[in-house]
């Protein structure tokens, strides 16, 4: 499979190093917020400006993502002060938060604004569950479109994305076993990680005896459903300097990139191959790096395949090899590469994608916020003991790479480095 | 004749502007496959949609094709979403590659319809049925009737078809 790829990697006007994460904000990942969207994203852009150092007057551009089932731009701005030169508010889930950063860095290099903060606030599991129970779950007639789907009890994500989770483990041995590692895995790392949702550490065992939801999904799994509000600030480089913390330099983005069909990804080429394999020859190029560069990685993990298929498609080994990457010690804390260091969305708390992101900024920093205690200097002193309860900062971190993924056909990216 | 108008207790009405898919159903009604095949480029496609997704082309004719083929991948739902599907599980989403067209346009291309599997009359298949099928499967088309103008296509295990010994399934049953 071959495709014409015209895109020059090699000219400044990529904006390597050129922008960068001054500042990032979360409420609370929990089930029950009761507080409205709009709360919940106030305190996350509200905190995402304190991190920066950065008062309202100094963002004037916001961006946010969300399912119909959030507040909007003018509603946060409104509360906190911020008159926006710029905003946009876009429709999407997973895939949108790298797209989202893309875009802030080219408004703002057209002029538009200086300072972007970007927001997902959502309640998804008190009032909007992506999963498909509640309001979802009702009755509602068939049309056209949807004879192909719901008609089928085709629906939820687990059931759209199921078939491609099937067919990799068909074309390439990969074992339940294997998979189940991931949530073992990110399960580790959230046990070093106060703010998340799920702490306990569980076995590939308690993955595999959990109960089917659709084949081959556990329901460990699938990602827990959480409320929550994060944000994050996207400046100049140069700006973020001044800023109050050390900044995460973005050296490429790739945005919701797609296989060909994103309207019905199984009707095209191999589906054990996930958009990733195209959004590879734009991220690596772009950023002047490869995978085998990066140190810590956030690979989506709606499920526990879909951080295994993008690692695999982005080139962290070979094809068909993903079940064995995931498996074999490399993505855990202490591993070569660990991956989703927050635990995730598997473990942390479900935000579409952005507080893997706000994870892989902290490992940059070099100051994630686990149990280690407080220096002198107000950054935390790390142990790099990763035993459970224990220290979650990976060492030396230079450069991060994130993995958004939408569906199968639909997938974003980012490198950012230290600065 | 009389008709249900709707399908597990979820009315059916497709809309008087989507022409394509009344055209694909109205088909099904007559349990006669038809795919748009383009007249520019003549590669078939599905589901059925207002341009061609290989050339771009408007110009398409309807052409009858086999309604045959083998199970590409699958997902078995237990735990349903849609109300209409509880009492049905588990059930299987299948993802049936026809045997008209395979491995074009591309070597790894195919016409793939979504359905779920079925007894010979069109019923959601038991769990013994289930476990008969996995990918290589060979099925073959059947239809459940809607109304005079839709029917919905769904797969049954092709009784003239020689199956593979043992087909691939999910490693735990």
């Amino acid at each position: 499979m071959t495709q014409k790829n015209d895109i020059d990697a090699t000219s400044n006007k990529f904006l390597r190093g050129k922008y960068a994460i001054a500042g990032i904000g979360e409420t609370g990942y929990v089930r029950g917020s009761g507080r409205t969207t709009k709360a919940l994203g106030t305190e996350a852009v509200r905190k995402a400006m304190q991190d920066a150092g950065l008062k309202p007057g100094d963002v004037d551009g916001m961006l946010s993502y969300s399912f119909n089932d959030s507040t909007f731009t003018p509603n946060i701005a409104g509360e906190l002060g911020i008159r926006p030169n710029f905003y946009m508010d876009v429709y999407g889930g997973g895939s949108s938060i790298e797209a989202l950063i893309g875009i802030a860095m080219g408004v703002i290099e057209a002029g538009m604004c200086n300072t972007v903060a970007i927001f997902r606030a959502m309640n998804g599991y008190s009032q909007v569950r992506i999963g498909g129970t509640g309001d979802r779950g009702a009755v509602r007639p068939l049309n056209g479109g949807s004879l192909f789907s719901r008609g089928y009890g085709l629906m939820s994500a687990g059931q759209m994305f199921c078939q491609s989770f099937m067919r990799h483990m068909y074309d390439y041995g990969t074992t339940p076993e294997q998979v189940a590692a991931v949530k073992a895995i990110h399960s580790e790392h959230a046990s070093n990680n106060p703010k998340a949702y799920y702490q306990k550490r569980v076995s590939v065992d308690d993955v595999l005896s959990s109960r089917m939801i659709v084949k081959p999904l556990h329901l460990l799994d699938c990602c827990v459903e959480t409320d929550n509000g994060t944000a994050l600030i996207v400046t100049r480089t140069d700006r973020a300097r001044d800023c109050k913390h050390s900044p995460a330099v973005i050296q490429s983005v790739v945005g919701r990139c797609c296989k060909p069909r994103p309207d019905m990804h199984y009707q095209s080429g191999p589906i054990s191959t996930v958009a990733g394999h195209y959004a590879k020859d734009i991220l690596w190029p772009n950023a002047g790096v490869g995978p085998e560069d990066i140190d810590v990685t956030g690979s989506y993990d709606a499920f526990t395949f879909t951080s295994m298929m993008q690692l695999e498609d982005y080139g962290f080994c070979k094809k068909g090899e993903g079940g064995a990457y995931v498996s074999d010690g490399t993505i855990r804390l202490g591993g070569k590469r660990p991956n989703n260091t927050s635990g995730g969305h598997l473990c942390e708390g479900y935000t579409h994608g952005i507080n893997m992101v706000i994870e892989n900024v902290r490992q940059l920093r070099g100051d994630v916020d686990d149990s280690c205690p407080m220096g002198s200097d107000g950054k935390r002193v790390h142990s790099f003991d990763y035993s459970e309860g224990g220290c979650r900062q990976v060492r030396d971190v230079e450069l991060t790479a994130n993995l958004g993924w939408g569906t199968p056909g639909l997938g974003s990216a980012m490198v950012m480095a230290k600065n | 004749m009389s008709f249900p108008n709707e399908h597990l207790g979820m009315p059916v009405k497709i809309d008087a502007l989507d022409h394509e898919n009344r055209a694909f159903f109205g088909y099904c009604a007559k349990h006669d496959l038809h795919l748009q095949q383009c007249n520019d480029c003549n590669l078939l496609r599905y589901p059925a949609t207002t341009a061609c997704p290989f050339c771009a082309s408007p110009d398409a004719t309807w052409t009858p094709v086999e309604g045959k083929g083998t199970v590409y991948s699958y997902g078995e739902v237990h735990h349903a979403i849609q109300g209409a599907f509880r009492q049905h599980v588990p059930y299987l989403l299948l993802l049936v590659e026809l045997d008209t067209q395979k491995g074009l346009p591309g070597a790894y291309d195919g016409l793939r319809m979504t359905a779920n599997l079925v007894s010979s009359d069109g019923q959601m298949a038991t769990p013994e049925m289930i476990r008969q099928v996995g990918i290589g499967s060979r099925l073959r088309i059947v239809y459940k009737d809607i109304d005079e103008h839709v029917s919905i296509p769904l797969f049954t295990l092709d009784e003239q078809a020689k199956q593979p010994e043992k087909p691939w399934r999910y490693a735990i049953e």
